[in-house]
């Protein structure tokens, strides 16, 4: 018994010779545009991330800020300011905002704008630095646990556990006074406290990324697993590892500003806005401008690192 | 020609020349520019048509739910008399809620995820018609008895993602019934679904419709799904009402050259690779902002003649209630059809280079606490075939049948457990990628089953490939790579120029196309195709299987074809395996497994299968509940709990032999051959005058 055989709008196949890729397009000029024409038709996509970020108040408003932090700490050895450390005696009777000092001087009679100026050249370069280097050793970790996973995994994640377990001041804190402050040991305190939570979110976006199509792919045409790793799977960290370090900046130029607070700062008498705060407190109920305007000066570059985080955030979001 | 005519009666919905804009920076795309139809009371209406034609933008220009930058330009949405389009906000809550209920394509985002499915019924009742809690629950309790949910209470008390995903779009239809509707608008509601799971969706809303007269309107890509639940139906393109017709009438005499070729897109049961193919329409719709002058079919149309299909195309009756929008609608056949789309399918060899022998793949889950046997996960159990050079194999099951897993087992990405796997001469059951040879590897080649997640979205589309050139030393050198990587380009029918683009400006079917070139530039000798088309549009498919089939032909390489529509496999594949939990259910040649004999289990996928033909009827066989989990299987036959033709407690027990039905057709099951063969056949065509030229 067989089934009635069911009739087919199909076309039957003949021996019209199946055309060449390049052919029928050719054939068929004239005004309209050709298939091919419409395939090459890339899809209409929103552009990148980064390339968006206009379009976002916030983080124009946040970059704005980080700009204009970022001009004065570059220009500052052509601006008309004093030499930082430079003390000057003579305003001492007033040590309050005036036309030679705009925003006073310090109990040193040092001007303040000048230091706050050559701070911010100082807290611009250790800070994202010091986020990077946490990256350079946070992504390789968080890449191998979330690729191999099992006992390399285990290892990885339950160190940085350790160590995110700990107040991350008192980390701070001990590291610092042990091995002294100095631009290099703030920078490895800042690796070995923000290293193990960038290791973790790397870690989550590659097992994200790990069971999908494409690394199978690569795997299936033997690329090793360091090829993987980096060419394949960190690029499509990206977007959240973006906006991650702004935030991070944001929070080392904190950790810093608190370090010098506690006198562990970068060290004297070059200006570092955390220790301008803190020598500031001894006058502060009679002239609080010495502590008020370096502590500004760190708000607002945090808050333009943090808007930016923001602004990228959204975005993101919005896909 | 019974079907009812829109002036019959007071149409229930009725929109006249809407016009939908959305608005953006860079300016404003019309999405609908005129658009006129009407649905009587009661009546189901299909609406078809490829991703992009503006069919969900209907959709939600009638529920009003455009968002920020979507607006009704023009025209009217009359609903039971009332004009949507003009409605206040604040009127539109009755409407939506009682008048008009949407079921969304994908259940999990309709459904709150952090609420029990009891209290999001209990919600609707509530809100719209002002029900106290337990009068609620009541109706909740009803609801989910009429769609066909077993143990509505213990359903009340789940998650959604404590159901399948079956049971949420049961949920889901649940919830726009409780509403008590006059108009259902489904988008889409089984698109992602096995078929068996779609088949008995798609039942449970052709019996809701009869039972409480709710007009439907439907809204899909799949000419074989209309065919089955649809009175009318209209087909749009670029958001113009191209033809709209009564079914049969739509199916029999289609007119529009582009409702033609969605036609021509569709397997049919009925025929092979050798006796028909697949006609798809060439390139993909184009952006909105991008509508041809005239007719927005033009540029992909076989039939377009200057100075005529580029002026704007009036609106044609070519019968009372068979509308059409093509200026050269009576010569169709002249020329649609007539020129290209035929493949010439290549011929299986007889060298035998792929051969599974009692193939197993268990995963060991370990001992749970407070149990004394270790639990095991069992994916493959005991696979036995051997493939022939330039052989098609298609491996068929609903999810969760174990395929997936022997694709990457076959490909290397995991170890087989137990057994051999033969390829070439080489055993490589216990190898996996890391431990074959570069010769071995280049040899199996896979291409994946999401188009989105198959390509690395940080690199071009041609990086992975001249990565693979490299890799396995096909050609050495940066020009000769580029130049290979053009030929694979040209091969798969794609611009060159699309190679530095990023996957994220391709459409689905030219990611699918480049994962294709990626497999080939490998040169393998066996393909490993892991549902390469299932998430795509029938027409992409269409294009997508052509492909393979024409490349295969040339090439002569044997590809292993893992599906779940029965459909596609009739039409490509040389043979066939039917798989359920890991085992082989049956086995043969593609031309025995479609008549009696078969085992219960592809009768019931087969009664299951979308058939684009109004004229042709399926035996019901629904098979109940899901697929059970694959660990601690039964004994016997893995497929006895499900089995609508179970024997006895033997089938529980005892595993069931293998019976030959001749021309190496084997069928594993306790049931003579004999009476298999005595079985109905599943589908059956209609004698029916009417029926297609």
């Amino acid at each position: 018994m067989t089934a009635p055989p069911v009739p087919t709008n199909n076309v039957p196949t003949n021996n019209v010779p199946t055309p060449d890729a390049a052919k029928p397009e050719a054939a068929k000029s004239g005004a309209r545009p050709s298939a091919a024409e419409i395939r090459a038709d890339a899809i209409e996509r929103p552009p990148g991330l980064i390339r968006r970020l206009p379009t976002s108040g916030v983080a124009m408003v946040g970059i704005g800020i980080i700009l204009f932090w970022t001009i004065l700490a570059i220009t500052a050895p052509w601006l008309p300011i004093d030499p930082p450390n430079k003390s000057d005696l003579a305003s001492f009777a007033n040590p309050g905002p005036s036309a030679a000092h705009w925003l006073g001087v310090d109990i040193k009679g040092r001007d303040i704008l000048a230091r706050i100026i050559w701070g911010a050249q100082r807290v611009l370069t250790v800070a994202p630095l010091a986020a990077l280097c946490a990256y350079l050793v946070g992504c390789p970790l968080g890449l191998l646990a979330g690729y191999y996973g099992g006992k390399v995994d285990a290892v990885v994640s339950r160190a940085g556990d350790v160590i995110l377990s700990f107040p991350i001041i008192i980390l701070y804190v001990i590291l610092i006074a042990t091995i002294g402050p100095s631009i290099l040991n703030i920078m490895l305190a800042v690796v070995l406290a923000s290293g193990p939570g960038v290791a973790r979110i790397v870690r989550g976006l590659t097992l994200e990324q790990r069971h999908l199509d494409y690394v199978a792919a690569a795997e299936l045409r033997r690329e090793s697993a360091f090829y993987i790793m980096f060419v394949e799977l960190l690029p499509n960290c990206r977007g959240p590892l973006i906006t991650d370090f702004c935030l991070r900046v944001g929070y080392t130029i904190i950790t810093i500003g608190i370090l010098g607070f506690l006198g562990l700062g970068l060290p004297p008498p070059d200006p570092d806005w955390g220790t301008m705060v803190k020598e500031g407190t001894t006058m502060i109920s009679i002239r609080p401008h010495m502590s008020l305007f370096p502590a500004i000066a760190i708000v607002t570059l945090v808050l333009g690192f943090n808007l930016v985080a923001d602004g990228l955030r959204e975005l993101s979001l919005k896909d | 020609m019974a079907a009812p005519t829109p002036s019959a009666s007071a149409p229930l919905l009725s929109i006249e020349h809407l016009k939908v804009e959305y608005h953006s920076a860079a300016g404003t795309v019309v999405a609908i520019p005129d658009l006129t139809l009407s649905i009587a009371p009661g009546e189901s209406y299909g609406l078809v048509g490829e991703s992009g034609c503006g069919k969900s933008t209907l959709l939600m220009a009638v529920m009003r739910h455009l968002g920020a930058t979507g607006r009704i330009a023009g025209g009217r949405i009359l609903f039971g008399g009332r004009d949507i389009a003009a409605a206040a906000e604040t009127d539109l809550g009755d409407v939506r809620g009682r008048g008009i209920s949407m079921v969304y394509q994908d259940p999990n985002a309709a459904l709150n995820p952090t609420m029990k499915i009891g209290r999001q019924l209990m919600e609707v009742p509530m809100l719209h018609a002002g029900l106290d809690a337990g009068a609620a629950r009541e109706e909740a309790r009803r609801v989910l008895r009429e769609v066909h949910l077993p143990d509505p209470d213990s359903v009340m008390q789940r998650y959604p993602h404590q159901l399948s995903g079956g049971q949420k779009q049961r949920v889901v239809i649940a919830m726009a019934l409780l509403a008590k509707p006059q108009l259902l608008l489904l988008d889409e509601p089984t698109t992602g679904l096995d078929v068996t799971v779609e088949a008995a969706v798609l039942d449970l809303v052709g019996e809701l419709r009869d039972r409480f007269g709710t007009a439907l309107l439907y809204i899909t890509h799949n000419l074989g799904v209309v065919a089955k639940v649809c009175e009318r139906v209209g087909v749009m393109y670029l958001g113009d009402l191209v033809e709209e017709a009564p079914v049969r009438e739509l199916f029999a005499r289609p007119r529009h050259p582009y409702t033609r070729r969605l036609m021509a897109c569709v397997p049919h049961l009925g025929g092979d690779k050798y006796t028909t193919s697949f006609l798809p329409i060439p390139g993909q719709p184009p952006g909105l902002s991008r509508r041809p002058p005239g007719c927005g079919f033009a540029p992909r149309c076989e039939g377009f003649v200057a100075g005529r299909c580029d002026r704007p195309v009036p609106e044609e009756r070519a019968e009372p209630n068979h509308r059409i929008r093509c200026i050269r609608h009576r010569e169709v056949d002249s020329f649609e059809g007539t020129s290209q789309g035929a493949v010439h399918p290549g011929r299986p060899g007889d060298t035998t280079i792929l051969a599974a022998e009692h193939l197993a793949k268990v995963y060991d889950l370990g001992r749970p606490a407070f149990s004394a046997r270790a639990r095991k996960l069992i994916a493959n159990d005991d696979l036995n075939f051997s493939a022939r050079n330039g052989e098609i194999i298609a491996i068929v099951g609903e999810s969760g049948s174990g395929k997936s897993t022997f694709a990457r087992v076959l490909a290397g990405l995991q170890p087989a457990s137990a057994g051999r796997l033969m390829v070439l001469g080489d055993d490589l059951s216990a190898k996996s990628a890391r431990a074959r040879t570069s010769d071995q590897l280049a040899q199996i080649q896979m291409v994946f089953q999401n188009p989105d997640a198959t390509l690395n979205p940080s690199h071009s589309a041609g990086f992975p490939i001249a990565r693979v050139l490299k890799k396995f030393g096909i050609v050495s050198g940066a020009k000769a790579i580029d130049a290979r990587i053009d030929a694979l380009f040209d091969m798969v029918r794609l611009p060159r120029a699309l190679k530095r683009q990023r996957p994220g400006r391709l459409s689905g079917g030219q990611k699918q196309r480049v994962a294709i070139a990626r497999a080939f530039a490998a040169e393998p000798s066996i393909l490993v195709a892991d549902e390469p088309v299932s998430a795509l549009d029938v027409s992409v498919q269409a294009a997508i299987v052509n492909l393979l089939l024409q490349i295969q032909a040339d090439r002569g390489t044997t590809i292993v074809f893992i599906s779940h529509d029965l459909a596609l496999v009739r039409h490509l594949a040389d043979s066939v395996i039917v798989m359920y939990l890991g085992r082989v259910m049956e086995q043969g040649p593609v031309g025995r497994l479609f008549d009696p004999p078969y085992h219960p289990y592809t009768e019931a996928l087969l009664s299951a299968v979308p058939v684009a033909d109004p004229t042709v009827t399926q035996a019901r066989i629904r098979l109940e509940g899901e697929i059970p989990s694959p660990i601690d299987v039964p004994k016997g036959c893995r497929f006895s709990g499900r089995c609508p033709r179970k024997l006895g407690p033997d089938c529980d027990t005892v595993p069931p032999p293998a019976r030959e039905a001749g021309d190496g057709h084997v069928i594993y099951c306790h049931i003579p051959v004999e009476d298999l063969a005595r079985l109905a056949p599943i589908v059956r065509h209609e004698k029916a005058g009417a029926a297609v030229a």
